[in-house]
């Protein structure tokens, strides 16, 4: 055997049933890998089935304007276009993929209806014999802008007299539970600011991030004899899929059958419902086949990013480097559309202050319209960009003092017991012998007094 | 412009078929052949994922119009493992974790044979240049390079141990020389 094998570190966790663990520090081979060494692995674009018909979107040029006219007969009159979808043909046009979950309003249309919000929506879906005569297509559909003002800037969003983006709001962000945003009240941060002997305040700002998969977004649709659909599709979500496709065709559940779980790289941009519905009722209403697959310009242009956030962090601090009171505002921009946006921003609020004990939080959390890609699901999305502003804080904070960032993050690190700013108690918590490990790793000195600390002890702040 | 035939020896078998001027080689391949081992990733040569040898060199067939290489010899990563076995690129890799979604899999084993064709020992700076064609998004460059170098050592080994049986059996005039059962057949496979 060539493989090193690592078994479980009894000091961190003595309490794990290992005699019978037989995965954990074995070595078990993926069971598709050998499939995708010979190549045999079928992915959903291996998939031809006789009478394939393409799909190709005509995409706004605009980032935010009324759609005055839409006209579709030079596209219609290419040689092997079979028809042209437009938002009247979808059964049920607006959706939100969480509503599965209860987030609503439904506030994104599956096809462009009377505006787009930003660039690169779908507006119109040409469906032709062979890929090329859907491209054509697509390049021939004529629309008439109204030019309307556009905000990509979260806080400009937010200020008064700023473009409304999305009407299904009536405002630029999204409403939780009656509130303009996610809030956090814990303590009292402004007695803790007047009570610190410094006052840390800092800006981070993230741009929007590209999963760029090596497989686009893409499905074929197959009409069975019995009347259903069977979708193969590179979704991370085979069942959100489903579901969220059946409300907008409005057919029940088991009209469709969904085939993937061979993904070509998914990082959380494979979870929105981008492209089965409509390749869905593109195949309803012809009765054939349909493929609709992005390009690597529609994946890079359209596909959603993981969203740009802006946090402002302040910070209350004593002398000896204890975070007394933490306050937030952190900005999350959605784009156009909710999607995963608002969960994300939950998420983020529920991270905060990160993993540290801090008496005294405040924080708002604004999931933010504005007239940008939507953004969406990507690796740990929430919280990922939360944790570079507040570890970027902290090693700041550590500069400003003179003091060592790792005894400053000890001094601060959440111990079982602490109770968070979101009012749940903390257990099974790790940093402080993860830090200690880091450091024993990497040779850096930590005195005795540091070396001692445990997650186990101190808690109950 | 009418469709013409074209004549490809595609994994050591002839193969016929009709295609419109144009076409990519990857496009005859996946549609007309049904090998569908070689991926679409962009359609513009920037990832590498529709990679297979070209009368021996790695090409992105996505760029190859296909009546332009009429009458050429095709390996695609169906025509790898021969007789179910898996050669020694796909072995390192199965082994060696070095696939994560798979997507990307095709044209690095492609772009491995290729370079170990031509240089049986590289380098691991060598191997990395040899692959910078070829994106993957999932990020396992490290146990991708791992397996390539992994299966020149293989490869080296067993063509060591042929050559061996090679000179035994010229020597000896014997071909009843109990070796691994395959390996002298794999090396002049690739010899040839």
């Amino acid at each position: 055997m060539r493989y090193k094998t690592n078994p479980i570190d009894r000091t961190y966790f003595p309490d794990e049933p290992a005699p019978d663990f037989n995965v954990i520090g074995s070595v078990v081979q993926r069971s598709d890998a050998l499939g995708h060494v010979t190549g045999r692995s079928s992915f959903f674009e291996d998939l031809s089935p006789p009478g394939l018909l393409h799909l190709k979107a005509h995409r706004s040029t605009r980032h935010h304007a009324r759609l005055a006219t839409v006209d579709t007969s030079e596209a219609l009159a290419v040689p092997g276009v079979v028809r042209v979808l437009t938002h009247a043909d979808i059964p049920n046009n607006v959706f939100t993929p969480l509503k599965l979950i209860g987030v609503q309003p439904d506030d994104e249309p599956v096809l462009a209806e009377g505006k787009v919000r930003y660039l690169g929506e779908p507006i119109c879906a040409v469906v032709a014999e062979t890929e090329a005569a859907a491209q054509e297509g697509a390049a021939r559909v004529r629309v008439g802008y109204e030019e309307l003002p556009a905000v990509f800037d979260v806080e400009e969003a937010l200020a008064e007299g700023a473009p409304i983006v999305n009407e299904y709001h009536g405002h630029n962000y999204f409403t939780y539970e009656g509130h303009h945003c996610r809030r956090i009240r814990f303590g009292d941060v402004e007695a803790a600011f007047a009570a610190a002997d410094h006052v840390f305040e800092w800006r981070y700002q993230s741009a929007p991030i590209e999963h760029a998969p090596t497989e686009t977004t893409g499905c074929v649709v197959v009409p069975q004899p019995d009347g259903r659909l069977r979708i193969h599709s590179d979704t991370q979500a085979c069942f959100f899929t489903l579901d969220n496709t059946a409300l907008i065709l409005g057919t029940p559940f088991n009209r469709l059958r969904i085939v993937g779980g061979t993904v070509g790289g998914g990082f959380g941009g494979k979870v929105d419902v981008a492209v089965e519905p409509v390749a869905c009722v593109a195949a309803m209403l012809t009765g054939q086949p349909v493929k609709y697959v992005y390009s690597r310009y529609e994946e890079m242009q359209v596909s959603s990013p993981r969203a740009a956030e802006r946090i402002y962090i302040k910070d209350a601090v004593t002398a000896d480097g204890r975070i007394i009171g933490r306050k937030i505002t952190l900005y999350v921009d959605a784009g156009a559309y909710s999607r995963h946006s608002p969960y994300g921003t939950t998420k983020a609020a529920a991270h905060l202050p990160g993993p540290y004990s801090i008496p005294n939080v405040w924080a708002d959390c604004h999931c933010v319209f504005t007239n940008r890609t939507p953004s969406s699901a990507m690796r740990g999305f929430g919280v990922t960009i939360g944790d570079f502003a507040l570890e970027s804080q902290m090693d700041r904070i550590a500069r400003a003092l003179g003091m060592d960032p790792l005894r400053l993050r000890l001094r601060n690190a959440y111990r079982d017991g602490d109770l968070k700013a979101h009012r749940k108690v903390a257990e099974g918590t790790a940093l402080v012998e993860v830090i200690q490990k880091a450091a024993e790793m990497v040779g850096h000195e930590l005195p005795e007094e540091y070396r001692r600390m445990s997650s186990m002890d101190g808690g109950g702040r | 412009m009418a469709s013409q035939v074209v004549n490809l020896r595609v994994n050591e078998r002839s193969r016929e078929f009709l295609a419109a001027p144009g076409t990519p080689l990857l496009s005859s391949l996946r549609d007309a052949l049904g090998l569908m081992a070689a991926k679409r990733g962009c359609a513009q040569g920037s990832c590498g994922t529709c990679t297979v040898l070209l009368d021996g060199r790695p090409v992105m067939s996505c760029l190859v119009a296909v009546e332009t290489v009429d009458g050429a010899s095709v390996r695609t990563l169906e025509g790898v493992a021969r007789g179910g076995d898996l050669d020694e690129v796909q072995s390192a890799f199965l082994e060696g974790f070095a696939t994560q979604c798979g997507f990307c899999t095709a044209g690095m084993i492609m772009t491995a044979e290729a370079l170990l064709d031509r240089n049986p020992d590289p380098t691991r700076a060598e191997v990395v240049e040899a692959i910078s064609g070829n994106v993957c998004r999932c990020t396992g460059y490290g146990p991708i390079v791992d397996a390539i170098l992994d299966a020149a050592a293989r490869r080296r080994k067993e063509d060591a141990a042929a050559r061996r049986k090679e000179d035994i059996a010229a020597r000896w005039g014997t071909a009843d020389i109990a070796a691994t059962p395959g390996t002298a057949d794999a090396a002049a496979r690739r010899r040839s």
